[in-house]
This record gives C-alpha cells, sequence and structure tokens, in this order.
C-alpha cells in the first residue's frame, strides 16, 4: 500500500508538490510511481538557473526497465536539483517524500499544472492512471 | 512459394476485420507526393547467373590497383582466420537478435570488443560500435550536446584538420538538431590546428571542440594543449582517432589534464577490407559520467541468479524501442558482423601486433616519401611527424596526374585541391604495411612519368 501524505498537493503525471517556506516549489515522484517504476538507477535532475514551463519535461528517472519524465508543474526557474541523487538514486524509491526530493523551482506566476488533494490523486493511482 | 505467405483470402480477411478496403488504404496517411509507383535505375528481376555475371563485371571495373591512398579507410593485411570466423553460421548476421540474453555469444563478442576499445582509447566504458566513423563523428557531436548541460550554444569547433568526409556526414546528421559545427583554421606551416585561431574563441560559449589525431593530413596534432585549452574555456574534448595509431601515439583518456570525453573513430582498419567505400565500423568510447547519453548498445557483464558469469545488453531504457521519440539516439543496434571481425582482427593481433602494424605504417609512409620526394617538383609540405599519411606538393595539378597513375593501376592518393584549395596542387599519400619496397619503387617510376 503506498503513502499518500494529506499536506501535499499532485499531478495527474504523479509528482508530489510541496511549497517551502521561501516560497519555492519541492518537486518529487509519488510512491505510488516509484513503485511502479521500480528500482530506480539513475536520476538526472535539472541544472539550478534553467527557466521551465508548467508541463516541461526536466528530470528524468531511469529504473532497469524504463526511462520516465519529470514534468515541472509551475512555471519559473530551478533553484535546485537534489544533488544526492547522482549517487544515491535508491532515496528516491526509500524516502519518496523527504530525502529523494527531485528538484526545487520558484514560481514566477505563470500557468500552473492542475493539482489534486491526496484523495483526488490516490483515486487517480488506483484507476491505473 | 511466394515470399509473403498469405493468401488473398488471408489479406482479404485481416482487411475485412480492421475495416480496410485495400492494403493501400493502410498507407494513405503517407501524401501521393512522397509515394513512388516504380524505382528507376532498378532493373526487372534477373536469373542468377546474370546476376552473377552483371557483378563479376562491377568488380572487374574496379580493378585491383596499387593502392596508395588512405585517408580515412586504410589497406590492411586481414588475417586469414578472421573472416574464416566471422562468416561461420554461429556468428554470420550483422544483427543483435531479439531476446539478445538468449545469444550469450553474441553479447560476449560486443563485451570483449567493448573491453579492447576502452583498452586502446584509455577510456572508461566503450559502446558495441556504430555504422562507421563519419556518423560515429555525428553522434559524438550529438552526444556531446546531451551531456555539457551547461553549454546552451550546441556549438562544436571542427578544426579544418579534421576528415573533410567526416565533417560533411556529421554536419548532415545535426543540423536538423540545430547544431553548428564551426571550423578552425590550420596553420599552413605545420598542417595542424592553429591555436592562435583557437584562441580567438577564448570565452565562448562552445559545446565541444573535436580533435582529430592522427589529423587528416597525417599530422601529429599537439592534443595536450588543445584539451587543456578546451577545459580552460568549458568545452567537451571529443577525440577522432585511428586504432591502429593508438598503438603509438597517446590514446584520448591521457590527453592534456584528464583526457578526452569522448573518443571515436573508424575500426575499419582492423578487420575490414576497403570494399570500394564501405560497409565500415564506428566505434565510440566516454568518460563514465557521460554514458547514459551515449548512443547505441552496451553489453554487460553480470551475475545469473544462481551466480553464474553472463552477459546482457545495459542501459537499454533509453533506447528507441522503450523511449520512443525521447531516445538518447535513432541508432538501436550496432554494426555487428564488422564488430565481430574487429574483435576477432585485433584479438589476432594482440597489442604487440598492432605495434609492429603501425611501425610498419610508420615506415612505408617514410620510405614512399623519401622515393617521391627524390623526382624533380615533388616535395612534401608539413615538417612534423605524420602517420599513415603524407602530403606532397606538385608542379602539376594533381587529378590529371592522377588520371595517368591510374591508367597503369595506380592509386596515386587523394587529390586536395577540391577540400583544401590553399594548398595549392597537393596530394595525400599513405602507405601501409600492405606495401613493398617494390610496389613503392613502381610508383615512384610512374609518377616521374606522369608528372615530369
Amino acid at each position: 500500500m503506498s503513502q499518500t501524505p494529506a499536506d501535499l498537493r499532485y499531478t495527474k503525471s504523479h509528482e508530489w508538490l510541496r511549497k517551502l517556506p521561501d516560497g519555492t516549489i519541492e518537486v518529487g515522484i509519488t510512491d505510488h510511481a516509484q513503485q511502479s517504476l521500480g528500482d530506480l538507477v539513475f536520476v538526472e535532475v535539472p541544472e539550478p538557473g534553467r527557466h521551465v514551463a508548467a508541463g516541461d519535461a526536466c528530470a528524468v528517472v531511469e529504473s532497469v526497465k524504463a526511462a520516465s519524465d519529470i514534468y515541472s508543474p509551475v512555471a519559473g526557474e530551478v533553484t535546485a536539483g537534489n544533488p544526492k541523487l547522482a549517487t544515491e538514486p535508491e532515496l528516491v524509491n526509500r524516502d519518496p517524500y523527504g530525502e529523494g526530493w527531485i528538484m526545487r523551482v520558484k514560481p514566477s506566476g505563470g500557468a500552473a499544472t492542475e493539482t489534486l488533494d491526496a484523495p483526488a490523486y490516490e483515486a487517480v493511482a488506483a484507476a491505473g492512471g | 512459394m511466394p515470399y509473403i505467405p498469405h493468401t488473398p483470402d488471408d489479406v482479404r480477411a485481416m482487411l475485412d476485420r480492421i475495416g480496410a478496403a485495400s492494403i493501400d488504404d493502410l498507407f494513405d496517411e503517407i501524401p501521393n507526393s512522397l509515394r513512388i509507383d516504380a524505382l528507376p535505375g532498378v532493373p526487372a528481376a534477373l536469373p542468377e547467373m546474370d546476376v552473377a555475371r552483371l557483378a563479376a563485371a562491377r568488380a572487374a571495373a574496379d580493378g585491383r590497383p596499387l593502392n596508395f591512398i588512405g585517408a580515412g579507410a586504410y589497406e590492411h593485411h586481414i588475417p586469414a582466420p578472421v573472416w574464416a570466423l566471422v562468416t561461420r553460421g554461429e556468428i554470420y548476421s550483422a544483427y543483435t537478435p531479439y531476446q539478445a540474453e538468449a545469444s550469450q555469444g553474441t553479447l560476449q563478442v560486443m563485451y570483449e570488443y567493448q573491453s579492447m576499445i576502452a583498452a586502446l582509447t584509455a577510456m572508461d566504458v566503450s559502446n558495441a560500435s556504430l555504422y562507421d566513423g563519419a556518423s560515429a563523428l555525428a553522434e559524438a557531436c550529438l552526444m556531446a550536446v546531451r551531456a555539457h548541460r551547461r553549454s546552451k550554444s550546441a556549438r562544436i569547433l571542427v578544426p579544418a584538420t579534421v576528415n573533410p568526409t567526416w565533417r560533411r556526414v556529421a554536419e548532415v546528421i545535426t543540423e536538423g538538431q540545430g547544431l553548428k559545427l564551426d571550423a578552425v583554421p590550420y596553420d599552413l606551416a605545420t598542417g595542424c590546428v592553429d591555436v592562435k585561431a583557437l584562441e580567438r574563441h577564448a570565452g565562448e560559449d562552445i559545446t565541444a571542440i573535436v580533435i582529430q589525431q592522427p589529423n587528416f593530413f597525417g599530422q601529429l596534432e599537439d592534443v595536450d594543449v588543445l584539451t587543456r585549452w578546451a577545459r580552460a574555456n568549458g568545452a567537451l574534448v571529443i577525440a577522432a582517432v585511428n586504432p591502429v595509431a593508438l598503438a603509438l601515439v597517446a590514446p584520448p583518456g591521457e590527453w592534456g589534464d584528464g583526457g578526452a570525453d569522448i573518443a571515436v573513430g573508424d575500426a575499419q582498419p582492423c578487420g575490414v577490407p576497403l570494399s570500394s567505400g564501405g560497409p565500415y565500423v564506428g566505434f565510440m568510447a566516454c568518460r563514465m559520467e557521460h554514458v547514459r547519453q551515449m548512443p547505441g548498445r552496451i553489453a554487460g557483464r553480470t551475475v545469473d541468479t544462481a551466480g553464474k558469469p553472463g552477459f546482457t545488453l545495459t542501459l537499454q531504457a533509453r533506447e528507441q524501442h522503450i523511449r520512443r521519440a525521447k531516445a538518447t539516439s535513432n541508432i538501436c543496434t550496432n554494426q555487428g558482423l564488422l564488430m565481430t571481425a574487429a574483435t576477432i582482427h585485433l584479438a589476432l593481433l594482440g597489442p604487440e601486433g598492432l605495434g609492429r602494424v603501425a611501425r610498419a605504417c610508420l615506415a612505408r609512409t617514410a620510405e614512399l616519401v623519401a622515393a617521391l620526394t627524390q623526382l624533380p617538383g615533388v616535395r612534401e609540405v608539413f615538417p612534423g611527424p605524420r602517420f599513415h599519411e603524407a602530403v606532397l606538393k606538385l608542379e602539376r595539378p594533381a587529378g590529371p596526374v592522377l588520371d595517368a597513375l591510374a591508367a597503369e593501376g595506380i592509386v596515386g592518393g587523394l587529390d586536395l585541391e577540391r577540400d583544401f584549395p590553399e594548398l595549392g596542387h597537393a596530394l595525400l599519400v599513405c602507405a601501409t604495411e600492405t606495401r613493398t619496397t617494390a610496389d613503392i619503387e613502381a610508383y615512384a617510376r610512374a609518377l616521374g612519368r606522369a608528372a615530369a
């Protein structure tokens, strides 16, 4: 059974969003997503300073069987990619909502991807979305 | 029995099932302007006897000339076991089978090949081969753009001393993806990259620089200086190298401080005949940090669930059949048959044998240059150390001289005037270990008559 913390927002493409005190948005992939992908062997995180639009593919998570894009849920500037993932991609499997965060984006206020609360996301995940 | 086993009834039943009126309907999204009804120039079917006669006539038209041309493809002796083994039924295929792990022998050959290429280039990791050296250079340029994420320019410096055919192929393959390949001039006195001209690009956003060693003129570039310049200016280094030369010159992994990022070349000199220009086999190796941007297949060594060693295709998650349009490259295979030939060839020669071949090439080219420059009006253009190739200057245009030599059954070299008009009446010549003193004397006599 996968975890879906109630204090986060979610996308239909299986990212989670956490608003940090400084206003930046931390992004990772959900517990459901990491379970579906299996053991991650590589995570490619974006370079700080990169400007992204909502829906842009800006990171890649790779398991032995698939490589999947991670989309930025908001428009803005990437302030950080998780540097630990270069050597410890398994953090995403072990702690998807904590140490396994993927990137932080400072929103510029443009269009954002539609987000869901935890129960709505669980319904999407349960439906195999 | 027809090649397509379906009867008209089978076809009708399948079309009815999917609701299509005819087979042509399945292709109706292709505009008529892109379709062809006939293949002009392709004759009707011929009986086997006529095909054999036609092929024999074409082969005879090529003749068996005495060859003194290199320029990217080299005539080397290929020990008889190489092709006797390659043409055995077990391995006589260009393809990696589906369910590749069921063919452990095929994967082991790839693994051995990769190990040899990594050792020759002193790089961390090699792929299982690409189509040829020219397309390997193009793939290296694309790979550099993917790997160098801080560089936004997609601009690659390709010095004028890089094989001009490789440059043109790389331009054609990369231009649709927005890459810019910019030339850097060479020093007319040395035939090597003009470091002062390179310095004018200092501080610019350059994704990578290509360094060919030995360069197209056969001259040895100062690879350490060029590699350090690239490092200091934030550019990746793509090495284009000849596998035979690597027996004598420093491998890309040892250039400058820390080595090149990507090394490519053509493994044709290792067991692949000239074959009128192809097919050949490209190689590519890189630093481990770039491995996920490397195109093509990689065979890895692992252990199975019982702990027994075995071989497997690895890093497939980024290939086309899984990642579709976002794949690392459109290349989803390797040049399997010729890679096998290169592997057997290199295994037969070993490091010592490859070194002897390289030293013989060095000596034969020196002997050739000495013999030809005895002739009045023939002189060597560049003074530095060279490998395989030398540039000679004639007093008359090289084209008609080469035609006269060809009439005597001698392929006398490459006319450089088209690509390098600044060199005047210049000829690129080459002698490998396959040329004897008698061959060289015959060429010198013929050139004496033709260039007089």
